[in-house]
């Protein structure tokens, strides 16, 4: 495999005339887990739609050293897969057809799903303990559920690179740590690569190998979390006033009361 | 490479449950009661159309085509009805018992309406289900769009204007169909334009209130030319009142093309109407080009909704009420909608034809007043039951 899973180059995108990404350079290793943090309106999302192939970003960004220019929506489908801020949770469909929807890629273009993708579905509800509620339907579950099932979508893709905008901002806390375990207990038996973003800061830093934070469409910093969870980086691109604890996984950030 | 199956860590299945995440979750999760425990491969079957539902259609279907043959104002035995169906088939010589005149009107007079009934009926609804896929929208209907308008209008145009000058409507020029599509185009593209003036997000009414609109603005340049040409007002109100012809099997000949291309094109995509239902985001980054197979769905049920308008005029409410009486009975998969909707659509409309001949004979009520009758009341019953999709 050569070179890096994901490697953005001087990334500029605007939309509407205004500039969102002003040159961002992002490479993130095979099997590590980057995640982009930044004040909202930084560009996260955009920076990670580009990596998708959601966006228009001529030549600069490849994935596993392929230009994703040149790969065809389906290839691209299969090496990467993203789970979506807030994904649609189309009105009456099951848990089972659903996931499903992930082998997308592998079924032919107005063909039907094979027994190789049922079983490939079954094993990957399976895996994420999803097996009861396969017939259930997406709507009816709860939100900590949901996320599984969009989690099982992807993994459903057999992509190797996981796209995760914003995974836990609709889960209580108690789930969001079931998720984001979930996740990475998934990138180390599968060697998948990892690149997210979040908007909490201790929970990114304890997962993350390496944070990058974006800033007014730019990199501000990136590193391991210690490096860019700093009260001096956070005080001046969040406007934020926070103190920075030593947790057993990463710098805890507090937010403090300015007075 | 699907990595993630290739390298599966060997073990027992609790080997591969997440470490940190506990067997059974508590909050919201369902008790595994009431069903054994599915492994690999067990009954859970992915949403696709069953046999027993294909079968109810075919025989909605021929039940419509019996009854529609038979009913009239002489009413024929449906033993003898369906003898005489069958001996149109190559190789089959039933006695039916009937008479050469009573021959003449099954073959010559009541199967192509029926015929024509099942054609128009399946493609309005098959084009409902499809318009409702691809604008991701309950309501969405060739009438609430301003399809059917936009064929209505150009079609009028047409007649008055000299396109389909000295036929009578019943015996449709070929110039009728050409001139609904181009007009049903022409419509769905303002009201799709004037819809995403909204932005991105559009919401389910700011489609549904363009569409209003369009029909609104051709509904008015109708008028119009229909004021300018009083001669020809005659023609095309009945035209416009909806109403299936009975011009032999000219108009069926005529709508049959449409009706195959619709068909072939719409149900190929049935898979992919489920996928595009995730939105155009996530159906792009699962590998499809949603835009470029909405822009191909789009000029399909147009073509089809056009080709029914051409034939039979403004008949409404088929694309609504017949694809969600599926959706709600057999489930909400485009694999089960779209071939249903066809059947179930086909089969509506030839009996309702049946109700609008009889029901004040020997005049007859227009079929469209009839759809519009039953479609009103069912409309509401479908705002009650899909009022989630606007919350």
């Amino acid at each position: 495999m050569t070179g890096a899973a994901v490697e953005v180059r001087d990334l500029r995108v605007e939309l509407g005339g205004r500039p969102i990404l002003a040159g961002v350079d992002l490479t993130v290793a095979v099997g590590e887990w980057v995640t982009v943090i930044g004040p909202n309106g930084a560009g996260k999302s955009t920076l990670l739609r580009a990596v998708g192939g959601l966006l228009a970003a001529p030549g600069v960004v490849s994935l596993f050293g392929t230009p994703i220019r040149s790969l065809r929506r389906r290839d691209r489908a299969r090496v990467v897969a993203t789970v979506a801020q807030s994904p649609v949770v189309p009105a009456g469909m099951s848990v089972l057809d659903y996931v499903l929807l992930g082998r997308t890629p592998y079924i032919p273009p107005l063909g039907r799903e094979s027994a190789a993708d049922l079983a490939a579905v079954h094993e990957v509800l399976d895996r994420l303990d999803l097996m009861d509620f396969d017939r259930r339907e997406l709507a009816t579950l709860s939100g900590g559920e949901r996320q599984r099932v969009f989690l099982a979508r992807a993994l459903a893709q057999g992509a190797t690179l996981l796209l995760l905008d914003e995974p836990t901002s609709a889960l209580d806390i108690g789930h969001q740590q079931e998720v984001l375990e979930l996740v990475d207990q998934l990138r180390r038996a599968h060697g998948l690569t990892v690149l997210a973003t979040m908007h909490d800061l201790s929970v990114a830093g304890e997962y993350a190998d390496r944070l990058v934070l974006l800033a007014d469409g730019r990199v501000a910093a990136a590193g391991p979390p210690q490096e860019v969870l700093t009260e001096e980086l956070l005080s001046r691109h969040y406007r934020a006033h926070v103190r920075i604890v030593q947790g057993d996984h990463g710098p805890l950030v507090v937010p403090i009361r300015p007075r | 490479m699907p990595a993630e199956r290739a390298d599966r860590p060997a073990g027992t299945p609790e080997a591969s449950r997440p470490a940190g995440v506990p067997a059974a979750p508590s909050g919201g999760r369902v008790t595994r009661g009431g069903r054994p425990p599915a492994g690999p491969g067990a009954t859970v079957r992915p949403a696709g159309l069953r046999t027993r539902w294909l079968l109810a259609g075919i025989a909605a279907v021929l039940v419509a085509l019996v009854a529609g043959v038979s009913l009239g104002p002489v009413s024929l035995p449906p033993g003898s009805v369906a003898a005489e169906l069958l001996n149109l088939l190559p190789g089959v010589h039933l006695d039916s018992g009937l008479t050469e005149r009573e021959i003449a009107i099954v073959t010559e007079l009541r199967l192509p309406r029926v015929v024509l009934g099942l054609l128009v009926g399946g493609l309005l609804a098959l084009a409902g289900g499809c318009y409702q896929g691809v604008f991701r929208n309950p309501l969405a209907d060739p009438y609430l769009l301003g399809v059917a308008a936009g064929a209505g209008l150009a079609v009028t145009a047409a007649i008055t204007l000299g396109a389909g000058a000295g036929g009578a409507i019943t015996g449709m020029p070929v110039t009728i169909p050409l001139a609904a599509f181009v007009g049903s185009l022409g419509a769905v593209a303002m009201t799709y334009g004037l819809g995403a003036a909204g932005g991105r997000d559009r919401s389910p009414a700011t489609l549904i209130l363009a569409g209003v609109a369009v029909s609104a603005f051709l509904a008015a340049g109708q008028t119009y030319l229909l004021q300018r040409h009083s001669d020809s007002i005659q023609q095309v109100y009945s035209w416009l009142l909806g109403r299936l012809a009975t011009a032999g099997w000219h108009d069926v000949r005529l709508v049959l093309p449409y009706f195959v291309l619709t068909a072939v094109v719409v149900l190929l995509h049935r898979r992919e109407l489920d996928v595009l239902s995730v939105g155009d985001d996530e159906a792009t980054s699962l590998g499809l080009h949603p835009q470029r197979s909405r822009y191909l769905l789009i000029a399909a049920a147009s073509l089809g909704t056009a080709a029914a308008v051409s034939a039979s005029g403004l008949i409404g409410f088929v694309g609504i009420i017949v694809p969600h009486t599926v959706r709600l009975l057999a489930g909400s998969s485009h694999r089960v909608i779209l071939p249903l909707s066809m059947l179930f659509g086909g089969a509506f409309l030839a009996l309702t034809d049946v109700v609008a001949r009889t029901a004040a004979a020997p005049a007859e009520i227009p079929i469209g007043v009839v759809t519009a009758l039953l479609g009103g009341p069912f409309f509401v019953l479908v705002l009650r039951t899909s009022r989630r999709v606007f919350s």
